[in-house]
């Protein structure tokens, strides 16, 4: 199920590294590019980023396994994360949590579908507490006064947008959401 | 000279309009609709831009004569409850629920000058027209909050023009850094992340310790599940953010600072990295810094989703590209932290208080607040409020203020319960504290801490013990898993916690319970998990009933606990829509006159409900293609999901106590999450 890791994709990895610097505090940010570029970390990255910053591979391992941001695992390429924070969790969060994960089609104990369309993740607080229960896609686009209802329906949506367009297109920016779709694009070019 | 020459600039911008693009607004389409007053604004003639009136003011003023308004994106505008917001200046009308088809009519009365478009007003009520005249600002008084919501974010013209600035320019000209640090002390500035620590003190001891490098941090690493000021902060000005981080880096004598802001909000840390090139490009950041010979640099860090790092300790450690544990202190960071240096962390908000502080003096910072807690707070509400949103109230104002001042009170007119207060390390407090003033000291001695300024209200259909348990789950699962205390202490409260709200709970799992809620508090390591037990007391404390009547009764007083609760439609309101039955993922919803031989219907004899509609049913069968007969909920297949409930539309589905009683063996088989 993992990628082979082609020579091609470890250029890119060295512009990474030369980018932020060859130092153990440029780690966490390195990491956080390549997540961004691979959607996880692959064990072999983590190794070649241990040589590369002269860090033994455990303490390369430790840190993306201590942040809940790090995934060593394939991510699916909707990441929904359905917030539990206390306003959520008070809001009926789990109930919406169980919807995403039905609609997404998830066996329990899985976080990811097969085809890696949809990862479902209960996260403790994105910060948006005003209008819970909250989701968020991919960290960008912000649902707001979710129910159980409009969590299937976006599900739908999602699987529709994944059929029309196989390849994703990343860093689509406010462009992202459909017309109907009450999007919020965390960092698309609005104050700009 | 150039704030002047802003400052004129801006005036030539009237009228304006200002689309919230806080993350609320946001969600519920602020995009669109600002993208709607561009479209309309270019038909009625060309539109003025915050640029180009920047640039050459004397060129907007020429463009006035056929240009008709402004249009500029904002930070939060604070109703986030009634979103998308959009004010209207000079008049300072305030619309909410505004949608792009509601863009015309708004340009139009801008335009014509007709007065505010009444529709879109808070509670279509005229006498709201203004937002100092709407309920939620009234008890406010917003100081560090005063820009957000009403300038451009990020953009440091529009900061110079509004005075943005001048604080730093007056510490580096015209104070010392031992003046600076006694103006702050004199203020009584506390630390606004938690604690309450002495933001005066922390920059004194700091500058004391010995070392020719030391740095300066400012902690954005908001993670308390009900917190967003932070957020909302940064995201709405972050200049003032950094002129405070630039202030107290004079004062402790750094020459090197670090932003650490959370991944999760990458609209904050866009902005911020914004600000801060921009200020290195106006001379405010770098070398020789307004040619006061004064040097900074700051960096922005990146967190990486651990909600420990918000612990100075572990918030270095994450700097230094480790695993984000916390160490013993002390030795404290302000003598040694950042690779082991001194080091001074500050919270986000407490900086935002810095750059007025100094401005206008001690003594005019002391005018709001208490003796004890100067100035103000900032605060997130949430939960079962009727409005939502972001306040700034005056230290010592009341929980009634907040809650029903500014919130309106409960949701669908329930019963308050209960607000939580300070997230994780915090506590809940009942009515009878209502009347407590908010501030440092009233709120520790009542068992809870303001924490970072997150309020969840609570309705009577939440569970204390329900509540108390999802904070052990998130403590433990946020735990560094460093100290035993926290590392195994949470888990066995977590452990005993869950069992009471599963029912299988008892009396002596409490006073357990209560015996390591003792124990964690006074042996961890770090403040993460000193006040982990900080929910459990506080209800504990106060609720103790409810966990009486879980590991007594097994009974969940408030039926929110899903294991100890059954969903059952009431038959009189039942309109027999179906809809429950749709949203059933495990079959458990059947019509009560479904012919035998469907799956389900075997079973439609058990249970005392399921008994008594059969009997109906028999009696009503010949009218049964009438009236659409009510539906019913099989207690053992039921996953207890609440997709009925929330499926209904006439709320004929209620929780009640549990009608089944569920396998005690404690391998519990159903859970509502499906992980």
């Amino acid at each position: 199920m993992v990628p082979a890791f082609e020579g091609r994709r470890f250029e890119k990895l060295n512009d990474i590294i030369e980018r932020n610097g060859r130092t153990p505090s440029s780690l966490i940010p390195i990491l956080q590019e390549v997540q961004e570029e691979y959607r996880y970390l692959p064990e072999e990255v983590l190794t070649y980023v241990a040589t590369a910053l002269g860090l033994p591979p455990s303490a390369v391992f430790g840190v993306a396994t201590f942040y809940a941001q790090f995934s060593t695992e394939p991510k699916g390429r909707f990441v929904i994360k359905v917030c539990d924070g206390t306003a959520c969790h008070v809001r009926g969060a789990d109930t919406v949590h169980f919807a995403v994960r039905r609609a997404a089609g998830l066996e329990p104990g899985r976080k990811t579908t097969d085809d890696l369309t949809f990862t479902v993740e209960q996260v403790n607080c994105v910060g948006a507490c005003s209008m819970a229960p909250v989701v968020t896609v991919n960290d960008r686009r912000v649902y707001g006064d979710m129910t159980q209802k409009e969590a299937a329906a976006l599900v739908e949506r999602l699987r529709k947008e994944a059929e029309e367009e196989p390849v994703p297109t990343e860093g689509a920016g406010d462009g992202v959401g459909t017309a109907g779709e009450r999007a919020a694009d965390g960092a698309g070019g609005a104050a700009g | 000279m150039l704030q002047a020459r802003l400052a004129r600039a801006l005036e030539t911008l009237r009228p304006r309009i200002i689309v919230c693009e806080g993350t609320g607004c946001l969600a519920k389409g602020a995009a669109d609709v600002r993208r709607a007053f561009i479209k309309e604004l270019e038909k009625r003639g060309p539109g003025i831009d915050l640029d180009l009136a920047l640039e050459d003011p004397d060129e907007v003023e020429r463009r006035r004569e056929t240009g008709v308004a402004a249009v500029t994106p904002s930070g939060c505008q604070g109703l986030c409850q009634q979103g998308p917001l959009v004010t209207v200046e000079p008049e300072g009308y305030l619309y909410v629920g505004v949608r792009p088809e509601d863009v015309p009519d708004i340009v139009q009365a801008v335009v014509e000058g007709t007065g505010p478009v009444v529709r879109l007003l808070s509670d279509r009520d005229l006498s709201q027209a203004r937002a100092a005249d709407i309920d939620f600002f009234r008890p406010q008084d917003r100081r560090v909050l005063a820009w957000c919501g009403r300038i451009r974010p990020g953009d440091i013209r529009e900061y110079l023009a509004r005075g943005g600035y001048s604080a730093l320019a007056k510490a580096l000209t015209e104070m010392t850094p031992d003046e600076v640090i006694e103006e702050v002390t004199a203020a009584g500035l506390r630390g606004r992340g938690g604690a309450g620590f002495p933001t005066g003190k922390k920059w004194r001891v700091t500058r004391d310790a010995e070392g020719d490098k030391k740095y300066v941090i400012v902690n954005g690493d908001e993670g308390d599940p009900g917190a967003f000021m932070d957020r909302c902060l940064l995201e709405g000005d972050p200049h003032r953010v950094l002129e405070g981080l630039i202030i107290a880096a004079y004062a402790v004598g750094a020459d090197e600072g670090y932003a650490y802001v959370r991944a999760e909000y990458p609209r904050a840390v866009r902005l911020l990295r914004r600000a801060m090139a921009e200020a290195e490009r106006y001379g405010l950041l770098g070398e020789d810094i307004l040619g006061s010979g004064f040097s900074f640099r700051a960096r922005l860090k990146e967190g990486a989703g651990a909600f420990v790092c918000g612990e100075e300790t572990a918030l270095i450690a994450s700097i230094e590209g480790r695993r984000g544990m916390p160490r013993p202190r002390p030795p404290f960071p302000a003598v040694r932290g950042l690779w082991d240096r001194p080091t001074c962390i500050n919270n986000v908000e407490t900086l935002g208080n810095v750059p007025d502080l100094i401005l206008c003096g001690a003594a005019a910072y002391r005018e709001v607040g208490t003796d004890g807690s100067p100035g103000t707070k900032i605060f997130a509400l949430a939960g079962q409020v009727e409005r939502t949103g972001l306040i700034e109230v005056p230290m010592g104002s009341t929980l009634r203020d907040v809650i029903f001042g500014a919130g309106g009170g409960i949701r669908g007119g329930k019963e308050f319960k209960a607000v939580q207060i300070g997230g994780p390390s915090g506590g809940c407090l009942t009515s009878e504290h209502l009347g407590l003033p908010l501030d440092y000291e009233s709120l520790k001695e009542a068992g809870a801490m303001i924490g970072s300024g997150g309020l969840v209200v609570l309705d009577e259909d939440s569970c204390m013990v329900e509540v108390a348990r999802f904070f052990m789950s998130f403590v433990q699962s946020e735990s560094c898993g460093k100290c035993v205390p926290c590392r195994e202490g949470t888990r066995r409260m977590l452990e005993l916690l869950t069992k009471m709200t599963e029912g299988t709970a008892t009396k002596a799992d409490l006073d357990l319970l209560e015996e390591l809620a003792g124990s964690v508090k006074e042996s961890a390591l770090c403040g993460l998990g000193k006040s982990a037990p900080n929910p459990v007391l506080t209800t504990l404390r106060y609720f103790r009933d409810e966990y009486l009547a879980h590991v007594t009764e097994h009974r969940c007083p408030a039926a929110a606990c899903l294991e100890l609760v059954s969903f059952e439609i009431d038959p009189e309101k039942c309109i027999g829509c179906g809809l429950c039955a749709k949203a059933c993922p495990s079959g458990a919803v059947r019509q009560v006159d479904r012919a035998d031989g469907t799956p389900d219907g075997r079973r439609r004899a058990e249970g005392a409900g399921g008994a008594g509609a059969a009997a109906k049913t028999s009696a009503a069968k010949g009218k049964a293609r009438k009236k659409r007969l009510p539906y019913t909920i099989d207690d053992e297949l039921c996953l207890r999901c609440d997709a009925c409930r929330a499926a209904c539309p006439k709320e004929a589905v209620r929780r009640v106590p549990r009608k089944t009683v569920r396998d005690r063996s404690g391998a519990a088989a159903t859970t509502a999450a499906g992980d």
